[in-house]
């Protein structure tokens, strides 16, 4: 799983960065979206997809194999 | 004679605490966009499917501004903020790039790792208000020794406004919510909030200290107004909404005593069993409104620009469509995309201090009080059908 973030589209609701620390933190200043692990191990593909579904500007996306 | 085809008003009768008006449903499962009928005549649109309510507050030809605003309910407080354009500050009423300038200023102080560090500071005022608790003789309205002080402390100190107001700010931020309040009324409640911060805004200027409220003004950006602005929508919208989930969220708990048992069980159940709550009870119990800015087809459904468009959240966060067996309290169940923060850019910017307030108030107050029961029957407790956000005006409990 290689995840990507849209740190311009995000408007900062923190949920990706609440839910999964090790994955996503977010920017001290304007609170977007910063990737801590584009390649999280699998203990985290629950995680990251919540995050992809929850994220209320789509900002979050991943390619490569889903398993 | 010919049927009567006009469109319905919005539906807001309850036939019990804990479930949105029952027509709701049917519109869903039959029309998940549908015309509706609005308290001055102009016939609009509603929204109830979870799918739905993401396309359109995704949707950038949907727009957020007040001068395009009208309520799908009789009140006439709002026309202080629909019909006009937004107040300085008042980001929740505005489009991109206005918008995206002000949350930028904001997202910054509400991370999550902000969030988490306020941790041990809730935890204390929590442990306080129950020790307060402890010593007093029940019955106790719970709304009053704990759902509401804590998170109106929370967001003072967050903010930098002194808690010694709260009376003040308290009272006319009710007035803000109440659905009865006349223009006259929201205006003067209004200008006293406005003037409230407009004075601590100045006062910081020459004496800055680590609140948000001083790092705004510190930083330069916004001007006075707007500052003030932000203020008052942070102050009002902070401490109401989560003061009406952790009552309501209480009450629903003790109403469902199998799903209580759960989390009494199991305290590591909190963080989705304020999810949950957060879903189920969807206090933004009218929705969401939205104005097409442009012709838009939805759905099959042709909106011309102007139309007003109400997303009923509470409608959408019932959707089977999206959950199993909506309607349902079940602390274990998947939230994932619930709707309870609204969604799109607007998406509440307090969420996260929602949530950690609530996981710690809701832990605390059953640990500590283990045999919290309701003190009048169910039917008596006060539920605030009249009020902008939904909760319970109070509630007796004892243990």
């Amino acid at each position: 799983m290689r995840i990507a973030v849209d740190a311009e589209a995000c408007v900062g609701s923190g949920l990706c960065a609440l839910a999964t620390p090790e994955v996503f933190d977010q920017d001290d200043t304007d609170g977007s979206v910063v990737l801590l692990a584009a390649e999280p191990p699998p203990e985290f593909f629950d995680a990251v997809r919540d995050a992809i579904e929850s994220c209320p500007v789509k900002a979050i996306s991943m390619a490569g194999h889903q398993e | 004679m010919t049927m009567s085809t006009e469109p319905p008003a919005l539906p807001t009768r309850r036939m019990n605490p804990w479930d949105p008006p029952a027509e709701l449903a049917g519109f869903r499962a039959r029309e998940p966009i549908r015309r509706l009928r609005y308290p001055d005549g102009h016939v609009g649109w509603l929204v109830t499917s979870h799918s739905l309510a993401r396309s359109v507050l995704a949707d950038p030809r949907f727009s957020a501004r007040s001068e395009l605003k009208r309520a799908p309910v009789a009140r006439p407080g709002v026309d202080l903020f629909f019909g006009v354009p937004a107040l300085p500050g008042w980001l929740v009423d505005m489009d991109a790039p206005e918008h995206t300038r002000i949350r930028r200023q904001l997202a910054g102080r509400f991370t999550a790792h902000r969030m988490r560090e306020l941790k041990p500071q809730i935890e204390q005022l929590v442990e306080d208000h129950l020790a307060a608790m402890a010593r007093s003789k029940p019955p106790i309205d719970l709304v009053e020794a704990f759902a509401l002080p804590v998170p109106s402390l929370t967001i003072c100190e967050l903010l930098g406004v002194p808690y010694g107001e709260r009376a003040d700010f308290q009272r006319n931020s009710a007035t803000l919510f109440r659905l009865e309040a006349s223009v006259d009324d929201a205006a003067k409640a209004m200008e006293h909030l406005n003037g409230l911060l407009r004075g601590l805004v100045e006062h910081k200027r020459g004496r800055p200290s680590d609140d948000l409220l001083s790092m705004l003004v510190t930083d330069g950006t916004l001007s006075t107004e707007e500052i003030a602005g932000v203020g008052v929508l942070l102050l009002t919208a902070g401490h109401e909404t989560t003061a009406n989930s952790l009552s309501l969220g209480t009450f629903a708990l003790l109403s469902h005593p199998d799903q209580l048992a759960r989390l009494k069980a199991d305290p590591s159940l909190v963080d989705n069993t304020v999810e949950e709550l957060l879903r189920y009870l969807t206090i933004f119990h009218f929705g969401v409104p939205r104005t097409p800015v442009v012709d838009v087809e939805i759905a099959g459904q042709r909106l011309r620009a102007g139309e007003s468009v109400t997303v009923s959240l509470p409608a959408a966060n019932r959707d089977p469509e999206h959950f199993d067996e909506p309607d349902r309290l079940d602390l274990s169940r998947r939230t994932t995309g619930h709707l309870a923060f609204g969604y799109g850019i607007h998406q509440c910017i307090g969420q996260n201090l929602a949530r950690i307030e609530m996981r710690i108030a809701l832990q605390a107050l059953f640990r500590r009080f283990p045999d919290l029961a309701l003190a009048v029957p169910p039917t008596e407790v006060p539920v605030s059908t009249d009020m902008g956000i939904y909760g319970v005006h109070r509630l007796p409990v004892t243990w």
